[in-house]
């Protein structure tokens, strides 16, 4: 009873990459992962909307995580992934490095980091989630994508 | 009893009437003796109260009977149509309408008793002729009375005897009876009154069948429950249970006015059929009362009936053809369902496009029976789409038919004579469209009236009219539809626009010098900015105009205005007949995809370079006598083009009201139909982007709106 109660609270991640950092998103906010393919630019985007795909019939704008989060683009790798997220029941694609796994976090492994006044990447974390393996950045969905932002 | 289910009819039925009430209130301010009118009104308040009592909305109820006394005194002459009455007619329909939308969003009509306005309707019929009022009353029993003898008369006679069994329900029945159940003969009569026959009669269906089974019914059980049936019909029932216990089920059920039923065994079947003409005659006759009752309503008294009941029953059968309403061979549709089914069209489409494209990039394939079954899926598609969105279309009329009373009420409180006139109510437009298209008409309607009209005095000192005038025409264009707004008001002043325009910042002084009156009235259209000199409570609070464009915009639509000083100013609404699906032509430019639609590009041009002319530092070209400003989508797509400087440009003519402009691509694809999807509101803010489609290899291509470039 007691271990199931754990798990109860226990919060799942994806975690993915990237360059040599990982980083968490709530499982509740992933629709789908899928593989890159041809995305269609969208003149007068910001610099971080890479642009439209077709997603089984629906067209999704994609964001090169990466650009929003103030780091430097790199080449695209066989690893790279689309991971659609639903917020507000509005669809958005983010382009990761990579998708490891799915890290399950309880409360007591999750530091929250106070993003008030940080700068860069910091601005988007809602915390820092400890496994035995490594440090994982949680993302902050709702900041990310949020008005003043985007 | 549980009535949930016919909330939704129950909404939009009384919504017509009270349009209909709306209508024909209006109609008899102009003209307070027209019968025809004041008939009008008295059934459909009749109809809202029987409908409001059968749903158990009390308080409704008791508002529209009242309504309906002062009506039948009108009607009798005994009270004289007077603007005070008018004006308290009009409110009590506001409270209905506000009952109405209480109904709509909780399913009760709220606590409102409305108490003022009853009074004031009884104000009316006490004050005028009390003593006439008595006598009608006296009159209108009498009749009721006539009436009820007519019913106890042919009424409660045992039609079932009529019905004729077939083959295989005899043996149905043989088969029943020899396993001990019981066979009745049920004639079922519901009120008159009843306005949800269809409803009663599939609650007596429903009980009966707890009891046992129906082996027909007279009319069919679809003709039942498509209303088609006077207030009786008949059925054979098959039972264990006894006769009382039957009956009884039937009674429960409300506004069931009688049920006669009778076991009856196997020698009666074959007498039946002997006697079956006899009572198809007998049946006319009675059909024949029942027509003439309605008729009694209005004005013609017990006496006139008489005759009508005496004439030979030869004459039924076609009396009763000619009184029956058109059957209306309509169903009701909720539009999410219509809106599912537009999206699995344009699925379709999208599939059909990838095999089309799938078709032509086999190499080799020249298998003519593909090519042409290819060809008529196409074909089959399109027409698809075509219908689907036919469906969907519904006239504008539902939305402009409350402009009348809108006008009048403007007309009383900003105290200018005015009248509406309107054309094309019957133009038809997708129903999203249609929905979303009344809030900006009525911003615009409401411009004119209080904006637009100027005052009697000043309209006489003008040597106009001194009744105003508004137009609201609405008609198809090619494949858009135009609404125009028109009034022969002041039109608008547009240096009293400019000097409005710097006082609030919103231009400097020398901007304003060297502004065109187009651009000055397009400043209209920009936030908060209104320029009436006192705010009312009609218009000129700032939120308008501006509004009106957005909202129009996100219809893909069009504003435009033209106003002549002292004239009068015309505001122009072009809207798509669709918005899901439309024709495009496919373009490429620096090796992307584009689409843009059809319905916007004239011609398509080959220009040489050597023909591109300057003007004020723009490219234009000379075509045909007419001066084309040049835009090249490269610049504006902020992308390479693929081309050589000095070879011929493809150049598209796009024509958005009266302006003209080139739009230069790199290449040619060709015309497809493409589905319109949202891009989602991450996409980034492009205005010159309208929406995405999906090509037939499952690429994305983006929609060029050639409106938001020219």
């Amino acid at each position: 009873m007691d271990e199931l109660a754990i798990n109860v609270e226990k919060t799942q991640y994806i975690k993915i990459r990237l360059s040599d950092e990982f980083f968490g998103i709530d499982i509740k906010y992933v629709d789908n992962i899928v593989r890159m393919q041809h995305i269609t630019r969208v003149p007068q985007a910001p610099s971080y909307v890479k642009g439209v795909i077709n997603l089984r019939g629906e067209v999704i704008p994609v964001f090169s995580l990466r650009l929003k989060m103030g780091l430097e683009e790199v080449e695209e790798t066989k690893s790279f992934r689309i991971i659609i997220l639903k917020i507000d029941g509005e669809s958005v694609g983010i382009i990761v490095d990579e998708v490891r796994e799915v890290a399950n976090l309880a409360p007591d492994e999750i530091e929250k980091v106070n993003h008030k006044n940080a700068e860069g990447v910091q601005n988007f974390l809602s915390g820092i989630g400890k496994t035995e393996s490594s440090l994982i950045s949680l993302l902050d969905i709702n900041e990310i994508f949020s008005e003043k932002t985007v | 009893m549980d009535v949930s289910q016919y909330l939704d009819i129950f909404i939009d039925e009384t919504k017509e009437h009270l349009q209909n009430l709306n209508d024909q209130i209006l109609s008899l301010e102009q003209d307070g003796e027209n019968m025809d009118t004041i008939n009008e009104i008295f059934r459909a308040a009749h109809s809202l109260k029987g409908m409001a009592g059968t749903m158990g909305y009390k308080r409704m109820q008791n508002l529209t009977h009242d309504m309906e006394n002062v009506f039948s005194e009108v009607r009798n002459g005994t009270i004289k149509v007077d603007p005070d009455m008018i004006d308290l007619l009009f409110k009590c329909l506001d409270a209905l309408e506000e009952y109405l939308s209480t109904i709509q969003e909780t399913a009760d009509e709220g606590t409102n008793e409305n108490e003022p306005l009853i009074k004031g309707l009884n104000n009316i019929l006490d004050s005028k002729g009390s003593a006439g009022g008595a006598k009608e009353e006296k009159k209108e029993e009498a009749k009721e009375e006539a009436k009820e003898e007519a019913k106890a008369e042919g009424g409660k006679e045992a039609k079932w005897h009529s019905i004729t069994l077939d083959e295989s329900a005899k043996s149905v029945l043989d088969d029943a009876r020899s396993k001990g159940f019981k066979t009745y003969g049920i004639t079922v009569y519901i009120q008159e009154a009843c306005l949800l026959k269809a409803a009663r009669a599939f609650l007596v269906f429903k009980a009966l069948e707890e009891l046992g089974e129906v082996i027909v019914s007279v009319p069919s059980a679809q003709d039942i429950e498509d209303e088609k049936f006077e207030n009786d019909f008949s059925v054979i029932f098959l039972s264990e249970h006894k006769l009382d216990d039957i009956v009884k089920a039937i009674k429960e059920v409300s506004e069931i006015e009688d049920a006669v039923a009778a076991e009856f065994a196997d020698g009666e079947l074959a007498a039946q059929t002997e006697d079956k003409e006899e009572e198809v005659q007998e049946e006319a006759k009675t059909e024949e009362k029942k027509e003439e009752k309605p008729g009694t309503l209005p004005s013609t008294d017990v006496a006139k009936t008489a005759p009508a009941k005496a004439a030979p029953s030869s004459n039924a059968p076609e009396k009763k053809a000619a009184a029956k309403p058109v059957v209306n061979r309509t169903v009701r549709v909720d539009i999410e369902k219509l809106d599912s089914l537009m999206n699995l069209v344009s699925e379709l489409i999208i599939s059909k496009n990838s095999l089309v494209s799938v078709a032509g990039s086999v190499v080799g394939s020249s298998n003519i029976a593909f090519n042409e079954q290819i060809e008529y899926l196409e074909s089959v598609t399109t027409n698809l789409h075509e219908s689907v969105m036919k469906v969907r279309m519904v006239p504008i009329e539902n939305t402009v038919n409350k402009f009348p009373r809108m006008i009048r009420d403007l007309s009383k409180k900003l105290n200018k004579k005015m009248e509406l006139y309107m054309t094309g109510e019957d133009t038809e437009l997708d129903r999203t469209v249609v929905d979303e298209i009344g809030d900006p008409l009525m911003h615009l309607l409401r411009n004119s009236a209080d904006h637009g009209l100027e005052s009697a005095e000043v309209r006489a000192e003008r040597g106009k009219p001194e009744v105003g005038s508004i137009f609201l025409d609405a008609y198809q264009d090619g494949n858009s539809v135009v609404i125009e707004v028109r009034d022969d008001g002041n039109g608008i002043d547009v240096e009293n626009v400019k000097r409005s325009a710097v006082e609030k910042g919103k231009i400097t002084q020398e901007q304003a010098d060297v502004m065109t009156d187009k651009e000055v009235i397009n400043l209209l259209f920009q936030p908060s900015f209104s320029t009436a000199k006192v705010v009312s409570d009609v218009s000129g609070r700032g939120v308008g105009l501006d509004v009106v464009k957005s909202k129009i915009e996100a219809l893909s639509g069009e504003i435009e205005v033209k106003t002549v000083l002292g004239e009068g100013s015309t505001f122009t609404i072009r809207l798509p007949l669709t918005l899901a699906i439309i024709q495009a032509l496919m373009v490429v430019v620096g090796g992307e995809k584009y689409a843009i639609s059809l319905g916007t590009i004239q011609t398509i041009e080959s220009i040489n370079p050597s023909d591109i002319k300057k003007v004020q530092g723009n490219d234009v070209i000379n075509l045909r006598g007419a001066v084309i400003p040049l835009v090249r989508l490269n610049e504006v797509l902020d992308i390479a083009t693929t081309e050589d400087s000095d070879k011929d440009m493809i150049v598209l003519i796009a024509k958005k009201g009266d302006k003209l402009a080139g739009l230069v691509v790199d290449e040619l694809i060709g015309q497809m139909e493409i589905v319109i999807k949202p891009m989602g509101k991450y996409a980034g803010n492009c205005k010159f982007i309208s929406g995405a489609t999906i090509l037939g290899d499952g690429e994305v291509a983006l929609i060029l709106d050639a409106n938001a470039l020219i």
